[in-house]
């Protein structure tokens, strides 16, 4: 490099550093550093997200940590457990009985798409999953109320079967309720939360009345 | 260097013989848009003028364009298109609704609730609550109707909620297509002075439907009379809010076109409060109220008398 000849570096100039690249941010989730983790730590840390956020729906508070680190198990989970629940009942070939699996599979799923939808194209900021995440895990009251109802029923399916069934499917619905609007309300510009929450309450009104209406064979 | 005469005031001509002097100049025309916002707001206080049609028909595109910004200009495959379909709030929703269930004669529903803002969650989801509506006091009345029988079995009737999705869902969309369909095509053999957009017909429609909700909830009352009065009544409402919007931009038309686009807003209409009312709904028994009575025979043997 002829041109260079005559450029000279002072002596006092350290020349030091690091040539490496650093890793953008220090997550603990690196790729890096769980390539390497025994398979019991990623199942476990996994189910230890999936349970926190179950107890975030049992005890509603505004968190930001339900919203942010979203998964989609839960209400998978849930899902599946209700619809194979809501199965066995009226058994009649006629198409008179209850919901199959697939039915309650996609009124779900498809309920849950259609007021993320809803409530996106009304302007709000939550994220598409984020609102799936949230409606999913809140089924979770009305999971517990469906196992209540059929062991209710396997004691009797009278009137008294029938009130204590009324009851406890209510109060599941209204907790559903309120956990998913106090997650999902904040989202929206104040003069458009009760065109959000409205969806929500037909929502799980409609679970509500397939496991109020249950009636094994 | 200017002549005195060059600086002198000129009288233009006027522009066609200008253009007559010279036929190949280029033209510009500049329209007068901007007159009419204003006097669609001031002629919004008096809908029953006759000018109104004339300024509010014409030129609906342009206007509504105006009024609106710079509303319905994002391609249709971003999801900012469907955003403004869904540019209501909360208070806007409930006066539509109460618009569609209190009509108040003389006013247009579309002129007065949706002209510059049609939407599409209030046909949405006052359907999807129809359906719901329906199926569950269906079932619900159902289940009081045979309560005493010992032979009953209730059962959920799932099915049923998909056949009214179905139904209701198909009636509030392609009803207003064929209708806009057929508006668009009168339209082009007769000018008519009122003419609706695709999206404010299903809109009416959709807001029209809100009556069948309470109704669908008070047919579970088992009484047959009660049941055909809510039918009358629920019809009166809300075809009367069809028939104010639909008749301005029919009445330009023959009177035989006219009065048969009208009728079968409402047969329509019927139809489908009767088709659910049908379907969905047994009916109640005839007979006394009282459960079966258990009457002694003179031989000491009981007899079941059932009052059918």
């Amino acid at each position: 490099f002829p041109g260079l000849a005559d450029v000279s570096i002072s002596q006092d100039i350290p020349v030091e550093g690091e040539i490496t690249v650093p890793v953008g941010s220090s997550s603990p989730d690196e790729d890096y550093s769980t390539l390497d983790e025994p398979v019991k730590d990623t199942i476990m840390r996994d189910l230890k997200a999936v349970g926190k956020k179950f107890v975030h729906v049992m005890y509603p508070r505004k968190s930001s940590a339900l919203l942010r680190d979203w998964d989609l198990w839960g209400p998978l989970v849930l899902c599946v457990s209700l619809a194979l629940m809501l199965q066995g009942g009226s058994a009649d070939s006629k198409d008179d009985g209850g919901p199959q699996f697939a039915e309650v599979f996609v009124i779900i799923w498809f309920g849950a798409v259609v007021i993320t939808l809803n409530s996106k194209l009304l302007g709000g900021t939550i994220s598409f999953f984020q609102s799936l995440c949230v409606l999913g895990y809140c089924v979770m009251p009305l999971t517990v109320a469906m196992l209540v109802c059929r062991l209710v029923l396997l004691a009797g399916a009278g009137t008294v079967s029938f009130i204590i069934r009324l009851i406890v499917v209510g109060a599941m619905f209204g907790w559903s309720t309120l956990a998913s609007t106090a997650f999902l309300a904040d989202s929206q510009p104040p003069n458009r939360k009760a065109l959000v929450v409205y969806p929500i309450f037909l929502f799980y009104f409609v679970i509500s009345w397939m496991i109020l209406t249950f009636t094994p064979q | 260097m200017a002549t005195a005469d060059d600086l002198k005031f000129q009288e233009f001509d006027d522009a066609a013989n200008l253009l007559a002097a010279n036929p190949d100049a280029t033209t510009i025309s500049i329209d007068e848009p901007a007159e009419i916002p204003k006097n669609q707001h001031s002629h919004l206080q008096e809908p029953g003028r006759e000018e109104d049609d004339e300024l509010l028909g014409t030129d609906d595109s342009d206007k509504t364009e105006l009024l609106a910004g710079q509303k319905k200009s994002a391609p249709f495959w971003t999801f900012e298109y469907y955003q403004t379909f869904f540019d209501v709030d909360t208070y806007q929703v409930l006066d539509r609704i109460k618009g569609s269930v209190f009509p108040v004669p003389g006013k247009n529903f579309v002129r007065l609730y949706i002209r510059s803002n049609p939407d599409l969650y209030g046909p949405f989801w006052i359907c999807a609550t129809l359906v719901f509506t329906i199926a569950v006091s269906g079932n619900l009345s159902n289940f009081f109707i045979h309560l005493g029988k010992p032979t009953y079995h209730y059962v959920p009737e799932f099915r049923k909620v998909s056949i009214a999705a179905t139904t209701i869902y198909a009636y509030a969309w392609l009803v207003p297509l064929a209708l806009w369909g057929f508006l668009m095509w009168r339209n082009s053999k007769v000018m008519n002075i009122v003419s609706y957009s695709f999206l404010e017909i299903v809109c009416v429609y959709g807001y029209s439907l809100f009556i069948y909700i309470p109704t669908a909830i008070l047919w579970i009352i088992p009484q047959q009379v009660v049941r055909w009065v809510l039918v009358v009544f629920s019809l009166c409402l809300s075809g009367s809010v069809l028939v104010m919007t639909f008749w301005p931009a029919v009445r330009d038309d023959s009177r035989r076109i006219a009065v048969a686009t009208v009728a079968t807003i409402l047969l329509l209409h019927a139809l489908l409060a009767v088709g659910c009312l049908a379907y969905f709904f047994d009916a109640p028994e005839l007979d006394i109220p009282a459960p079966a009575p258990i009457i002694p025979a003179h031989n000491g043997t009981t007899v079941v008398t059932k009052s059918h």
